[in-house]
């Protein structure tokens, strides 16, 4: 359980954070920095397991359908990768809470951060793959906000948006990727899967598998020629930077790789395409890092030649190799992610980043410079600092490589022209900005910074030393732990020592320290050739050129179906759905008409037929003069309900009936406000275009109807219909069904009902409509008074017809009836009082506020739903027992009454609010326009 | 009876379709009203047409001649009966505070009501 709780944590946390922020910014330092330490001390009670040689796996079943588990590992690559992130993690948000100035909203900072660490701590310590990818996905969306933290600057917006959309597409082919394995795996935990990894590398699929994965990770982990995102990413404040391309974003990608190890390893495809990538990437980071005047751009190159690194020993992919790649994770972690702070406190210091400029800050800050130049060592690679061990047993790998493979000789040069690369630039990160020289022109005068601005950066520089040192009592025994889970066997023997003796990586480690000297003491040819070749090797244009494309087509798309004309898009939706379902049918080769023998034809069904006929074509051709087209309309509802009695749906007959009322009395009291006719508008020939698209879209559902209507079919009702009185305790099928078997649905509707009667509430409240005063024939209104006898008589049915409604209730689990039916019955008697009665009249006898009546209603049928559920059963369960009661008889008792009572006062309070309000909005017009004489 | 029906469903949804097409936010509306009379009439005949079969369970009978009616598509259409009512509300309200606002009651808000489309 305590995994799930060291994910659950930064993200309650966040809130938490942001939350603080109204009292002010230590506090939400503090609460960033506590709810860090509470995940840590979450993930300490299992941090022993690793070390036992076991993995713990805890999980939840989520969707178990589709194979998707809250599944959660903790192995020893997760662990390593959990304290890298908390372990940092606290240290940047101390270093942040000094290096954000007073403009920047900490609290919002610190909220992405957390929210991100959440994420990244996702990643590593997921077990199931689709768990994995969606906190990878989360990865580059809080990496987004992160990144584009400074959001008035637009370098960062289009740092952050570059960084989304090349991450988002890896994101996408990675799912591909992951989709692919888990079906080639049968199964989408990692358990599972790191054991099948022979079953994998032989499935026929397994080469667009890996490129999908590799993509993903690649394009996460910068690697070429996807780097380009991560120089534009510097836009972030200092702090994201080092936590970004230190610990957490961009290794992501090669954690993925090292989980993945022992299943896509160890093919042609494999070696290939990691390792190619990655020495491509390892040589190309690490010249470009060389020329970049700007602190950070130094930094952010070095950080994907690094990457570059560590993806190429995967791609060797012997277990030493990885033992050097999860070594080098580690070592890299720890002196980037200081020389970026060192980076920020320098151009916090200076008010600049530009080397040409900065220039001997050692008089200024010594002890900044010392710590900065001991991380800068274990970059380049020098003895008794971190760095140096891992790249040796880098050397050693590729010179391992060299003597067995053909052409396997220019790896090790290569790479050790990388090296030459690395010392470069790394003397040039001391040289040029601690000493040569005096500063050049700077915004201000530099000094050291707050302790504890140094702190974090002190912590990471120490252990960059004591691993140096003393590799084999600090760093070894998490090392071994992690490499057993990447290799899935037990660590192969290897030896963290500073001294093996005069061999071939001694001696490339020696040409790398030296040729990187010479090659920093000829820098200034170098500069200019750079310069020169600037804008040549640009993937940057390639991305800058195909989104443009991309958006270009999108609006190119946009235009010409998005006109911004709902008849356009209607008559588009509708010719496409006549174009797909034409195709479909044509395409299945099946006849129209099917097997099943037909009803004869008899007199009431023509008659009926002809009416709905002549209501709707009546509507059609007079539709411009909307009363009339509204009253031939309002004939269509009585024989569609009584087709609904003939073909034995009394329930169906009942609901057309009542709700034909309401929604003409609707719709009468609407029009009132809007013009009583509609112009022509349409040109005779659209119009002729409208009726044949019209036609066809008829004929086509008439066919489809048909086609249905004749072929036989099997139901699924004999369940209801065998299990509505045993089980549900009730006759009538269609109401159990509602109330008891779909209750979850039915809840669902009188929610959408309650929220639309609100949502007009909403729309009508600050309305003013104004009323016309006089007819479309230009006759004045008339404001007649309501005639007497109907009012009277109205009067005296509305006792009646609520009695008749709680009749049409009580009576619904068994007989045509139920809360809908009889929501509506009461709804019309009292809607009739206002009809006859005036609104004034009624308004003062009925209350117009509603809202309490809805809200009971949908807290009646959410508590019976409750009770279920509290007392073991299923939501929405309904429980029944007959009573008998003196003078009325046998009486049956449902919960499903209660869930009933539940639906019939929202439905009569939705329905009551609509028709009430728009009512007074008649009463307000009237005010407004004429003072009719008030009806006695 | 089933080829009735399905030029019920036909007329109504080409008349619907020809309404929806139209400019106006009312008719618009009448359409709505029309499409949605020939959607429910088409959901409940997919539970397919039987005349004189008994609704409502007889707990004395075992099961009688031809079954019961099915019951399932009624429950479907029962409910989208009165959700078509509350769209249809919406809707029209929608309609009217566009007037109120636009001064117009064109779909698209146009201000110019000569304006052929």
């Amino acid at each position: 359980m305590n995994l799930f709780f060291v994910i659950l944590i930064p993200f309650v946390g966040a809130g938490l954070t942001g939350w603080m922020s109204r009292f002010g910014r230590t506090p939400s330092a503090w609460t960033a920095g506590g709810v860090t330490l509470l995940a840590l001390l979450c993930l300490m009670p299992s941090a022993a397991v690793p070390f036992l040689g076991e993995t713990l796996v805890q999980r939840w079943p989520w969707i178990p359908d589709i194979g998707l588990d809250l599944a959660l590992r903790l192995d020893g690559l997760g662990l390593l990768f959990a304290l890298m992130i908390l372990g940092i993690g606290l240290l940047i948000i101390l270093y942040a809470r000094y290096y954000l100035s007073a403009r920047d909203s900490l609290s919002l900072f610190y909220a992405y951060l957390l929210l991100f660490m959440g994420s990244m701590l996702g990643i590593v310590l997921s077990e199931n793959l689709i768990l994995l990818l969606m906190f990878w996905e989360l990865t580059s969306l809080t990496s987004f906000l992160l990144i584009g933290f400074w959001r008035e600057r637009e370098d960062a917006r289009k740092g952050a948006r570059m960084a989304l959309t090349i991450t988002g597409l890896g994101g996408l082919a990675l799912l591909g990727g992951f989709l692919l394995l888990g079906e080639m795996a049968g199964s989408y935990d990692l358990s599972t899967i790191l054991a099948s990894g022979d079953r994998v590398r032989a499935h026929p699929l397994y080469t667009p598998m890996l490129v999908l994965i590799l993509l993903g990770a690649f394009t996460k982990s910068a690697q070429f020629p996807f780097h380009f995102w991560l120089p534009h990413a510097m836009a972030a404040p200092t702090p994201v930077s080092a936590y970004l391309h230190s610990a957490t974003l961009v290794k992501a990608g090669v954690f993925l790789l090292a989980r993945l190890f022992p299943v896509l390893s160890g093919t042609p495809e494999w070696s290939w395409l990691v390792g190619g990538a990655g020495l491509a990437t390892l040589l190309v980071g690490a010249w470009f890092a060389l020329y970049k005047h700007d602190l950070k751009g130094l930094l952010a190159y070095s950080t994907i030649s690094h990457l570059g690194l560590i993806t190429l020993l995967f791609g060797i992919g012997t277990p030493l190799a990885a033992v050097a790649g999860v070594f080098h994770i580690i070592n890299h972690a720890t002196f980037k992610a200081s020389l970026f702070m060192a980076a920020g406190i320098i151009d916090h210091e200076c008010g600049t980043r530009d080397m040409r400029r900065v220039n001997g800050l050692w008089k200024f800050m010594p002890y900044t410079a010392t710590l900065a130049m001991v991380a800068a060592a274990a970059m380049a690679g020098v003895p008794l600092f971190n760095g140096f061990l891992s790249k040796e047993m880098f050397f050693a790998e590729t010179a391992t490589f060299y003597t067995e493979h053909d052409w396997g000789w220019l790896l090790p040069l290569v790479v050790v022209i990388a090296g030459m690369l690395a010392v470069a630039y790394s003397l040039r990160f001391t040289h040029d900005v601690f000493f040569n020289g005096d500063p050049i022109d700077l915004p201000r005068t530099p000094h050291e910074p707050p302790f504890w601005m140094k702190a974090p950066v002190g912590v990471l520089v120490a252990i960059c030393l004591l691993v140096g040192i003393l590799p084999m009592l600090t760093v070894e025994p998490i090392l071994t732990v992690a490499v057993a889970s990447v290799l899935q066997t037990p660590s192969p023997v290897h030896n963290l020592a500073i001294w093996h003796g005069v061999n071939l990586p001694f001696l490339m480690s020696l040409a790398a320290l030296l040729g990187g000297l010479l090659i920093y003491a000829a820098r200034r040819p170098l500069f200019t050739l750079a310069a020169q070749l600037e804008g040549r090797l640009d993937a940057q244009a390639v991305y800058r050129w195909t989104l443009g494309r991309v958006i270009a087509f999108a609006a190119w798309i946009t235009r010409h179906l998005e006109t911004g004309s709902l008849q356009r898009m209607l008559l588009l939706f509708v010719l496409s759905v006549l174009t797909l379902g034409v195709a479909g049918f044509v395409g299945s080769g099946s006849p129209l008409t099917g097997t099943r023998a037909t009803l004869p034809v008899d007199i009431l069904g023509v008659l009926v037929t002809v009416g709905i006929l002549a209501a709707a074509i009546g509507t059609l051709a007079l539709h411009r003069r909307r009363l009339t087209a509204l009253i031939v309309m309002g004939a269509l509802g009585l024989p569609v309900a009584l087709i609904f009695v003939q073909f034995s749906a009394p329930d169906l007959a009942l609901t057309q009936l009542t709700v034909e009322v309401v929604t003409i009395v609707l719709l009468l009291l609407a029009l009132y406000f809007l013009p009583q006719r509609s112009p022509v508008e349409s040109s005779r020939g659209t119009r002729i275009r409208d009726l044949g698209v019209a036609a066809l879209a008829g004929a086509g559902t008439a066919a489809l109807t048909w086609s249905i209507l004749t072929r036989p079919f099997a139901s699924i009702s004999d369940y209801f219909l065998v299990n509505s009185l045993p089980g549900g305790g009730g006759t009538n099928v269609v109401n159990v069904i509602l109330v008891d078997f779909r209750g979850f649905d039915t809840l669902g509707e009188i929610t959408v009902l309650a929220l639309a009667g609100l949502g007009i509430y909403a729309m009508l409240r600050d309305l003013r409509l104004h009323g016309p005063t006089q007819d479309a024939d230009g006759r004045p209104w008339n404001w007649d008074l309501h005639p007497s006898i109907m009012a009277a008589l109205t009067r005296l049915l509305l006792p009646l017809v609520l009695l008749v409604s709680v009749f049409i209730l009580l009576r619904g689990h068994n007989l045509p009836g139920g809360g809908f039916i009889a929501g509506l019955i009461a709804a019309v008697g009292l809607i009739m009082q206002y009809l006859t009665n005036g609104v004034e009249w009624t308004h003062r006898r009925l209350s117009d506020n509603l809202h309490p009546v809805i809200g009971a209603g949908l807290l009646i049928a959410l508590l019976t739903g409750l009770a279920s559920l509290a007392l073991g059963y299923p939501f929405l369960t309904s429980a029944f027992t007959h009573v008998h009661w003196p003078i009325v008889g046998d009486f049956e008792l449902a919960s499903a009454m209660a869930f009933d009572l539940g639906v019939y006062l929202v439905v009569v309070g939705a329905t009551l609010l609509i028709l009430i309000h728009l009512g007074l909005l008649h009463r307000a017009s009237h005010a407004t326009s004429l003072n009719p004489p008030e009806p006695r | 009876m089933e080829a009735l029906i399905s030029l019920i469903v036909g007329v109504l949804t080409a008349c619907g379709v020809y309404l929806i097409l139209r400019g106006r936010t009312f008719p618009l509306v009448l359409g709505l009203t029309l499409l949605s009379y020939a959607v429910n009439l088409f959901l409940f005949a997919t539970g397919r047409l039987a005349i004189g079969l008994p609704p409502i369970i007889d707990p004395n009978l075992a099961k009688p001649v031809g079954g019961y009616t099915d019951p399932l598509p009624q429950a479907l259409v029962l409910t989208a009966i009165v959700i078509g009512f509350a769209m249809t509300a919406f809707l029209i309200m929608l309609a009217l505070k566009a007037r109120a606002e636009l001064g117009n009651d064109h779909v698209d808000g146009r201000p110019d009501p000569g304006d052929r489309a």
